[in-house]
């Protein structure tokens, strides 16, 4: 279908596909057989601009919308969403500057994220702080001219790998949801070290560790916008990024497809091609069905979030639920499609469908977003 | 430094079809690429630029629509282009172009460098750089595998050969002809995409660039093409499976079917 998109957005897609179809795919099994992080991969992203996607163009950036990062992830996700969650990670990372940090903050962090020199990552979740936000035990304390972080973040994609982190602590705990904060770490900052690297389902290019927090001295100007409007920022920040999970959703239902019309167009059982028969036939059309019917959803609500509306998170989260979930069943029916040799690992749908299994989980869990969903109906509805 | 790349606009070697009437390459519907070898070109100029400072041009003898892969240059990098093009210049030899396009780099003026790809994957002569620098009275080195040292003063280098490398040193000004070993051409980038949309390219004609008539396109070139025919098809192959005394029993028999 097409969506008619301006030039630039063109420019972003072949960009993208031409690092997804030369760098992605031909490295994609190995970078997952080994854990590795594919920093060659991300180092030409980054030469070719894309990691200044969503930057403002005054901080060295492209100046780029929701949907202009939607379209790349999207591209990059069709070849391993690995390597497109290191890269959306280190976007995610930044968000809670450009959301909410001061000038002078964003003139330091954000031109070398923008050049792809530096990664960046988001510090959130802890090991009993996941979707309920506020079970958050990391505090920060200011003493004289320094914060001193103390605590332990769990899961971090681009931990080990980033130079600069964006971290949640609670800095009043009496006052609740208002009283955590967001403060910028980097890498080298005494008292501050990462996990060893995650054992994974999927997503294996990435790297997932803990960050640990040990009287860790940051300087006073580390803290981002205002004292305990740490939730504030990170509810802003995972609205912003939740089309982001979606598009990968896109990327993976989109390589299904082409996966599995392929190999039903050549397997041959009972003299025919399995594309043939009705059965198959059926799982393939309702599989490109649920794609562009969530590729049309996550679209539009990119291009939503882009004019700023005030039911940004329900749009949100709507397009994120509906991609991902359809990011699993696709890639589901593509292994069954190809039978055992879309179980065998020579063949990557068998990666796909162990990596789809994430996007619904992260980012805010897919019961989670229904959640926003219903709240968000709660409301309008007591309105009427 | 100022560096000209050479560049060329060629149909994709994935999609190469035959007219059957006249046994020459069809262009129509057929996706134009830039030579595989002149993107190492490209690549090349620009890590020079880079280390050096200084500017890239890029230049392409060809129709109209070769402005593609000189737009497509300057999203890698390059800072200018010039696209010489005339219907004159139609049917021209290795030897023609080569002169048109010393014309062009007169025109565009002082330059220290030029780098070409090995060959044009259509033609695949390999004559048109070499054929440049004769041209233009200047040393050249083809097959290019590696630039080991870039200063202001001279290039070292190692030239391909069939068992080994040449270490050669040259002195500005001078061509190169480049092989793909040379570098890994980058992705363009989307500042450079930006910049190739917005840049003019300069489009020069047989007068603009001082040609003598006599000497370009079909009526100036010494090499005439007489007849295009594919090579005859080569004769029925088998190869034989099973144990080798299973396998000579098979040669066997049909050997004795020539009796």
């Amino acid at each position: 279908m097409d969506y008619f998109l301006t030039e630039e957005q063109d420019m972003i897609v072949e960009i993208a596909r031409q690092i997804t179809d030369e760098q992605i795919i031909p490295n994609r099994a190995e970078l997952d057989e080994k854990d590795e992080f594919p920093r060659e991969i991300l180092n030409s992203m980054g030469q070719a601009d894309l990691f200044g996607v969503p930057i403002p163009e005054e901080y060295g950036g492209f100046g780029g919308g929701c949907l202009d990062i939607v379209l790349a992830l999207e591209q990059l996700g069709r070849g391993c969403i690995g390597v497109a969650t290191a890269f959306a990670a280190s976007a995610l990372g930044i968000y809670p500057i450009m959301i909410s940090g001061s000038e002078e903050m964003k003139q330091k962090y954000l031109p070398p994220v923008a050049a792809g020199k530096k990664f960046a990552a988001f510090g959130l979740t802890e090991a009993n702080a996941g979707s309920d936000a506020s079970g958050i035990q990391t505090t920060a304390v200011l003493d004289g001219d320094e914060w001193v972080i103390n605590g332990t973040k769990q899961w971090i994609t681009n931990g080990g790998e980033a130079q600069i982190y964006t971290v949640v602590a609670i800095t009043d705990r009496k006052k609740g949801a208002r009283g955590a904060s967001m403060f910028v770490v980097e890498e080298g900052d005494p008292g501050f070290t990462c996990g060893p690297k995650e054992k994974k389902m999927g997503i294996r290019a990435s790297s997932t560790t803990e960050l640990i927090f040990k009287d860790c001295r940051i300087p006073k100007d580390r803290l981002i916008g205002r004292k305990g409007t740490g939730f504030i920022t990170v509810m802003k920040t995972l609205d912003s990024s939740r089309p982001g999970i979606a598009a990968l959703g896109l990327g993976i239902g989109q390589a299904c497809i082409d996966e599995a019309a392929t190999y039903a167009k050549q397997r041959i059982q009972f003299g025919k091609p399995i594309i043939s028969f009705q059965a198959v036939q059926h799982m393939l059309a309702d599989m490109a069905i649920q794609l562009e019917a969530s590729r049309a959803l996550v679209y539009s609500a990119a291009k939503h979030i882009d004019a700023h509306p005030k039911d940004m998170s329900k749009v949100s989260s709507m397009c994120k639920v509906m991609a991902t979930d359809m990011a699993m069943k696709v890639s589901t029916d593509a292994v069954q499609v190809m039978g055992g040799y879309g179980y065998m690992r020579e063949y990557p749908v068998e990666k796909m469908m162990r990596d789809a299994k994430i996007l619904q989980i992260y980012e805010g869990t897919n019961q989670v977003q229904r959640n926003v969903v219903g709240q968000e109906l709660n409301k309008e509805y007591s309105r009427k | 430094m100022k560096i000209i790349v050479c560049v060329k606009q060629v149909p994709d070697a994935k999609d190469v079809r035959l007219d059957p009437e006249t046994n020459t390459l069809a262009r129509e519907g057929v996706q134009s690429i830039m030579n595989p070898y002149d993107q190492h070109a490209v690549e090349e100029a620009v890590r020079l630029k880079e280390k050096l400072g200084g500017e890239v041009t890029v230049l392409s003898m060809g129709p109209p629509q070769a402005v593609d892969v000189l737009k497509q240059a300057i999203s890698c990098g390059a800072d200018h282009a010039v696209l010489v093009s005339d219907r004159a210049f139609a049917g021209a030899d290795t030897w023609a172009t080569s002169y048109t396009l010393a014309k062009a780099v007169n025109k565009i003026g002082a330059f220290d460098l030029i780098l070409c790809g090995k060959q044009a994957i259509d033609g695949d002569t390999a004559q048109v750089g070499p054929g440049l620098a004769i041209q233009l009275k200047i040393p050249f080195v083809t097959c290019v595998q590696k630039i080991r040292d870039a200063s202001e003063s001279e290039l070292v280098m190692e030239r391909m050969m069939d068992d080994g490398y040449d270490v050669v040193a040259v002195d500005y000004p001078m061509l190169l002809t480049v092989v793909k070993d040379l570098n890994e051409p980058r992705v363009p980038s989307l500042k450079g995409k930006m910049r190739a949309k917005k840049a003019e390219i300069q489009v020069l004609s047989a007068e603009d660039v001082g040609a003598d008539s006599a000497k370009i396109g079909l009526a100036g070139s010494p090499t005439q093409v007489v007849d295009v025919f594919p090579p005859p098809p080569r004769g029925e192959r088998a190869i034989l499976s099973g144990s080798i005394d299973e396998q000579v029993e098979q040669l066997v028999e049909k050997l004795a079917a020539y009796l």
